[in-house]
């Protein structure tokens, strides 16, 4: 009997599944369905909403989320949580438009944005995995850390010296789309491949499933947890720095509250926030649903005070209905 | 023997795609001691849950007490007078013993809501008392043994007017000692009328304490057997449809080649003092005691997942450092560890993801991507050697039997292709044929030059498997016994305390 296999054996081929019935099975076209549905009664009732004008600004809006949400999505995936994405983002954009105003060539104050918003992300990171400190607590506290420093080293006061050449990184325009719709479709495409097809994602679901299990196998889950919520405010990082561009200045409160947008997004897009299950996909339809909506409401001219109650209905309703699902599964 | 006070008859049961009761038949007398076998899967559990309103039986009776009934929920089976004790204890660990024992029932001052804990206290006292037992009552219930949160579990029903117990798998977790106080418990309720029902994979207490055995296979009534008069074999027969040797000694032992891995003082608080061994190629080294008396902890140690304060290893001669289960897995050592679903699987996922959860590195493209071409090898190749039973490599864990999930962990660990294999409590809760089989691939990797140790509560398994035995207790070796010396005596006065055979070389 041999029990320690030697020669390689045949693989056998994976059968073959069109993309369409994969994409029916998954547990995304659930959340499609209800996309197509929402964009439908909302271009009914507000027919300017399916205007290429309004569609555009839309896409732009809603790549801002879904940037700071990708993000989100890797520390989720592990039942972590990321509540300092917000002031991350205020951070990072303010440092990149201070370098701006000092001189320095956009490309390499986008880059010290990014690595200021890094560092934040490896002080989470290196709390919760390595002191074994609650990642709520954790990021509670850099929530109030980072902007506590915009708003030190601010006054409060915007810096509006952005260069021209810096703008169009928001306000321009490729192939007809957003240049934000491209970047977010760019970390999209890498975080889905990561996710998807690397040993990293692979360990990242495995940390969710089963933290313990996954640690016995000789897996480094620390250094995995402090990589995530790196992953997590770079993304912000990015988010924030393509606002600057957006708005022509760095504002002290831009991110105010996108940590709440940014897990919605990630919970409507059926993420659980026990850790284990979820996808980019899920996520970036999760952040269309709430975009829409938005956008639905003010085009229908709801008040922003109401606006606020219904995105909150939304939000615990598709737990809802995602606990129903897997109940019934 | 009064006449039979719960009668199920013709009970059917289907779950999505599983057939899990096919028409069984149960009855149980007052006072009567019942034990219900079979294999994992046989239905047994799904049959108790029925009676006990977790869930409802598509077709069939059930008479209690001369009525029909259909209980539709726990606390309705319960003010029945039936009580099923889980085999994952329902507890609140971080809640002490009274609260625990009065969750739900708590005794109130008069009519306010203020709980009256001396009343409480005065009805538990008495409770254990019945018991025989003597419980603290002002810690935590996690920092009490499993055998007192069994009773406390039991003492709970009892403060129910209970008429029929259910226990699942009760003594899968107790050592002898707990396990006899436990079966002198289940006398006493006995001997008051209450009747138990008793689920166990442990043959040998089945015989001793029950007044008659129920098997079940596929679903289906496999026969009964008379403990007094029946026989073991007779009772493996029925459950598995066929005679088995079960336990057969190994064969074919080829003698243990050089020293693998040497361990020397290793020690850390609280549960290790100092421990020392070696462990030859192709040699399985038994690792016996009680619970408690720090296995499980020493191996944690070796691998590096719990921190230690003292000693050395040496792999091959030369002197590791093992600081974290990477390190372990690097230097060749799986541990297989003792609860699959908790410290080994991770449920949701495939048995392919499982399975090559510790050897990713191999399996990528590029540096980086995974090769679906090299894991689905790897996976069907393991899956073939062990017989490891699933549909699709694509199955979630989660579906598959106890037997199957293990073998799934054992593929794992012996995927990093290891010199060293740490199985702890590998036939822990899976049934007879499934523990031939685990036992049947841990004699062929020792024979394919593996060094194992072997961590069993389970002697029949440690004596029919191990080269050496090596009995510790409370943290340190008491023995290390030779495959001739080692016998179910000399292991137990060794792991007892009493004064040891051989001392450890």
């Amino acid at each position: 009997m041999d029990i320690t296999p030697s020669a390689p054996y045949q693989a056998t081929r994976r059968p073959f599944r069109g993309a369409l019935s994969a994409l029916v099975r998954s547990r995304e076209s659930a959340i499609l369905l209800a996309l197509i549905l929402i964009m439908t009664v909302i271009g009914v009732v507000a027919p300017n909403f399916l205007s290429p004008g309004n569609l555009y600004l839309v896409s732009r809006q809603i790549s801002f989320v879904a940037i700071v949400a990708f993000g989100e999505l890797f520390v989720i995936l592990t039942g972590g949580i990321d509540l300092s994405v917000g002031s991350v983002m205020a951070l990072a954009g303010m440092a990149a438009a201070s370098a701006m105003r000092a001189g320095l060539p956009p490309p390499l104050a986008v880059l010290l944005g990014v690595l200021v918003g890094l560092a934040m992300g490896a002080v989470n990171g290196t709390l919760i995995s390595y002191v074994s400190i609650a990642p709520f607590i954790v990021t509670l506290g850099m929530l109030s850390l980072a902007s506590g420093l915009v708003l030190g080293f601010t006054k409060g006061w915007p810096i509006t010296e952005i260069p021209a050449s810096f703008i169009p990184l928001a306000q321009g325009s490729f192939l007809g789309l957003p240049i934000p719709v491209w970047i977010a479709a760019g970390i999209a495409v890498a975080a889905h491949v990561t996710l998807t097809y690397t040993a990293f994602g692979r360990r990242t679901y495995a940390i969710g499933g089963n933290e313990q299990a996954t640690f016995l196998s000789g897996i480094d889950v620390r250094r995995i947890k402090l990589v995530l919520y790196m992953i997590s405010a770079v993304t912000a990082s990015i988010a924030g720095i393509i606002l600057v561009a957006r708005f022509n200045s760095a504002q002290a409160d831009t991110g105010k509250g996108w940590e709440l947008d940014a897990i919605a997004a990630a919970v409507i897009g059926g993420t659980s926030l026990a850790g284990g299950s979820g996808s980019v996909l899920g996520v970036i339809i999760g952040a269309c649903i709430m975009g829409v909506i938005k956008n639905g409401l003010v085009l229908m001219r709801v008040s922003s005070y109401w606006q606020t109650a219904i995105i909150g209905i939304i939000i615990v309703l598709a737990a809802v209905l995602d606990r129903v699902k897997s109940r019934r599964a | 023997m009064g006449p039979a006070f719960l009668t199920m008859r013709g009970i059917s049961k289907s779950f999505p795609g599983v057939k899990a009761l096919r028409a069984a038949d149960f009855s149980v007398a007052r006072g009567e001691v019942v034990a219900l076998l079979g294999e994992n899967g046989a239905g047994k559990s799904t049959l108790m849950k029925i009676l006990a309103g977790v869930y409802r039986a598509d077709e069939g009776e059930v008479r209690w007490e001369g009525r029909a009934v259909q209980f539709s929920s726990i606390q309705e089976a319960q003010r029945a007078g039936i009580t099923l004790i889980f085999q994952e204890l329902n507890n609140c660990p971080n809640l002490k013993p009274l609260d625990n024992l009065f969750l739900g029932r708590e005794i109130f001052r008069g009519r306010s809501p203020f709980l009256d804990r001396a009343a409480m206290r005065r009805k538990a006292l008495e409770l254990f008392e019945l018991l025989g037992l003597k419980v603290d009552l002002d810690v935590e219930v996690r920092r009490l043994s499993t055998a007192i949160q069994q009773m406390i579990e039991i003492a709970k029903a009892l403060l129910t007017d209970v008429k029929l117990l259910i226990m699942d798998e009760p003594t899968s977790s107790l050592t002898d000692t707990e396990t006899a106080k436990l079966f002198h418990v289940i006398r006493d309720l006995k001997a008051r009328g209450i009747s138990v029902v008793f689920i166990s994979h442990k043959l040998k207490e089945v015989f001793e304490i029950t007044d008659r055995i129920v098997v079940l296979r596929d679903g289906e009534n496999a026969g009964e057997v008379d403990p007094r008069t029946g026989t073991m074999e007779e009772l493996i027969t029925h459950m598995v449809g066929r005679a088995l040797g079960s336990f057969a000694p190994r064969t074919a032992q080829t003698a243990p080649g050089a020293e693998v891995l040497r361990v020397d003082g290793l020690g850390g608080p609280p549960h290790v003092e100092d421990v020392s061994f070696s462990l030859r190629r192709g040699e399985i080294l038994g690792f016996a005691g009680l619970i408690g008396s720090g296995r499980t902890e020493t191996a944690r140690m070796l691998i590096g997942a719990d921190r230690r304060t003292k000693g050395r290893v040496f792999i091959e001669g030369a002197q590791v450092r093992i600081g974290s289960p990477r390190d372990a897995v690097a230097l060749g050592i799986a541990y297989v560890p003792e609860d699959r679903k908790v410290q080994a699987l991770v449920l949701p996922m495939s048995v392919r993801e499982n399975l090559t959860m510790s050897i990713h590195r191999a399996l990528l493209r590029l540096g980086a991507f995974f090769s679906a071409r090299k894991e689905n090898a790897v996976t069907d190749a393991y899956v073939a050697a062990l017989r490891i039973k699933i549909s699709t490599r694509e199955q979630p864990v989660n579906n598959l039997s106890g037997g199957n999930q293990q073998k799934v962990v054992i593929a794992k660990g012996l995927a990093i292709r290891p010199r060293i294999l740490i199985l702890d409590e590998p036939t822990r809760g899976i049934d007879v044929a499934a523990k031939a089989e685990v036992h049947r691939i841990v004699s062929g990797l020792a024979g394919e030059g593996v060094a194992i140790l072997l961590i069993s509560s389970e002697l029949p398994e440690i004596l029919a498997l191990s080269d050496r035995v090596l009995v510790m207790h409370e943290g340190r070796v008491k023995a290390v016994l030779s495959r001739e010396e080692a016998s179910p005596e000399t292991i137990m006065s060794a792991a007892l305390r009493q004064p040891a055979r051989s001392v450890a070389s």
